[in-house]
């Protein structure tokens, strides 16, 4: 059986839904906006759901009032990794919770091969499972 | 977001209210409120004003599904210090936020410093980082002429012109910018720069105030700040400023507000002075004529900043 049949990476808000439009993508990051929240542009080619830490394309934007400055952002990631993962994340600095509040992908390869189940013999008869993605057999840079 | 779209527009025989449309932007408000609170600048008013008929009418158009290209906003405003250029943008933005232009219509003021770097390679992401702000609003440059600087070639500053010349084309729609600055500065700014100079379509000129302006600002600001002048008080008040207008470093409305705040020192102090200790409301908000006597426009014929080596 297939648990996820269009193995589709689904990692942070709206994963199960079909890839955001731009407007949509804008209307959230106004949301986040409005709540004060420093919105941010990641990327990565190793989606491994415990790699926490993306690559950060430029610095967090700061004091912004409207979107459009950030999605201008988006897109020149998107030029610049046409087929890497791309998220949104927006920070909330206030005091007590500074941490992500929002994530979102904003854009995936084309093909995502998906992830592995590994098992590991280890003492006795004891089996240790860990989860390997496909695309991580390539080296960086070629594995989408 | 196209179903929306079909909804608003109208067939071609239909009529649109003009009227309608122009009294639910409560753009007369704005006006109103800048024909109120801005003395003079009549120049500066009708511009405005034009604008605010150019948008609505577009607006208009586009029930009937006339496209046009969005019009280009960007402006220029020159004149000299105090004739309430700053005042001017930040009404700016409001009145496009009414009548639809931008979107949230908040003011950025930046110099030179805040949009050219020290270094290679520092001054393009400090460029874009102020532009990111700013959209969806107004991007105010001030003294715009420092951006460029002929005398030395490898300065920075005409990086940043090339990044401003290409987003005030390709996101006309995310935000307006408006150059400031000294006229014939500017004027050979955009000499040296002529793909700036087509990019701005407005260029306003802020004309000097008139004494009789100055004193209706003076006025206007007192009032604000819960003063008024005695009758004398204007009347010495209207004599300081014939005799400050001549002198060196007047800076318009600039110069009033200084004017002011020290007249009102004077008055905090002649109010301490005086042996009489229970003061009415009327003592507390007056300024008298002794308190703008008391400047040294009239007694050395310099002003007061001057003598204090300022």
């Amino acid at each position: 059986m297939m648990t996820n049949p269009g193995n589709r990476v689904t990692q942070g808000q709206f994963s199960f839904l079909p890839d955001l439009t731009d407007e949509q993508i804008s209307a959230q990051i106004k949301y986040a906006l409005k709540n004060g929240w420093a919105v941010s542009v990641e990327y990565t080619d190793d989606p491994h759901p415990r790699n926490t830490y993306w690559e950060m394309f430029g610095n967090p934007m700061f004091d912004l009032k409207d979107p459009a400055g950030i999605l201008l952002e988006i897109n020149n990631c998107r030029k610049t990794f046409p087929s890497h993962y791309i998220r949104v994340t927006a920070f909330n600095s206030t005091r007590g919770v500074e941490s992500p509040t929002m994530s979102y992908i904003v854009n995936r390869p084309k093909k995502e091969p998906g992830f592995g189940l590994v098992r590991q013999e280890c003492d006795g008869r004891s089996i240790r499972y860990s989860v390997h993605s496909y695309a991580t057999d390539k080296s960086e840079g070629e594995r989408y | 977001m196209s179903d929306i779209k079909n909804s608003d527009t109208v067939a071609d025989d239909a009529k649109v209210d003009l009227e309608a449309e122009f009294n639910a932007s409560n753009i007369q408000e704005v006006l109103d409120k800048l024909d109120r609170e801005l003395i003079g600048l009549k120049p500066v008013k009708t511009r405005i004003r034009e604008i605010a008929a150019l948008l609505l009418v577009d607006r208009l158009r586009k029930k009937f599904e006339l496209t046009s290209d969005t019009p280009t906003l960007h402006m220029c405003f020159t004149g000299n210090p105090g004739t309430g250029k700053t005042t001017v943008a930040m009404r700016m933005g409001e009145i496009l936020k009414r009548l639809g232009y931008v979107r949230e219509g908040h003011l950025v003021t930046v110099t030179r410093d805040d949009l050219v770097g020290q270094y290679i390679g520092h001054t393009a992401p400090k460029t874009k980082e102020v532009i990111k702000k700013a959209m969806g609003g107004v991007l105010f440059i001030d003294e715009a002429y420092y951006l460029y600087k002929p005398e030395n070639e490898r300065d920075y500053g005409a990086e940043s012109i090339e990044i401003l010349l290409q987003i005030m084309e390709n996101n006309r729609d995310d935000l307006v910018v408006i150059l400031a600055g000294y006229k014939d500065k500017m004027e050979r700014f955009f000499q040296s720069n002529p793909g700036m100079r087509s990019r701005v379509a407005h260029h306003i000129d802020f004309p000097d105030y008139s004494a009789a302006e100055l004193l209706s600002i003076a006025k206007l600001t007192l009032a604000k700040q819960n003063y008024r002048f005695s009758e004398a008080g204007e009347k010495a008040f209207a004599d300081y400023l014939v005799l400050r207008m001549k002198l060196p470093h007047f800076a318009n409305a600039r110069s009033v507000r200084n004017a002011l705040d020290r007249a009102r020192l004077r008055q905090a102090n002649r109010l301490f002075a005086d042996a009489k200790k229970k003061l009415s409301k009327i003592d507390l908000i007056t300024l008298e004529a002794e308190d703008v006597l008391a400047s040294r426009v009239f007694t050395e014929g310099r002003t007061d900043a001057d003598a204090n080596g300022a």
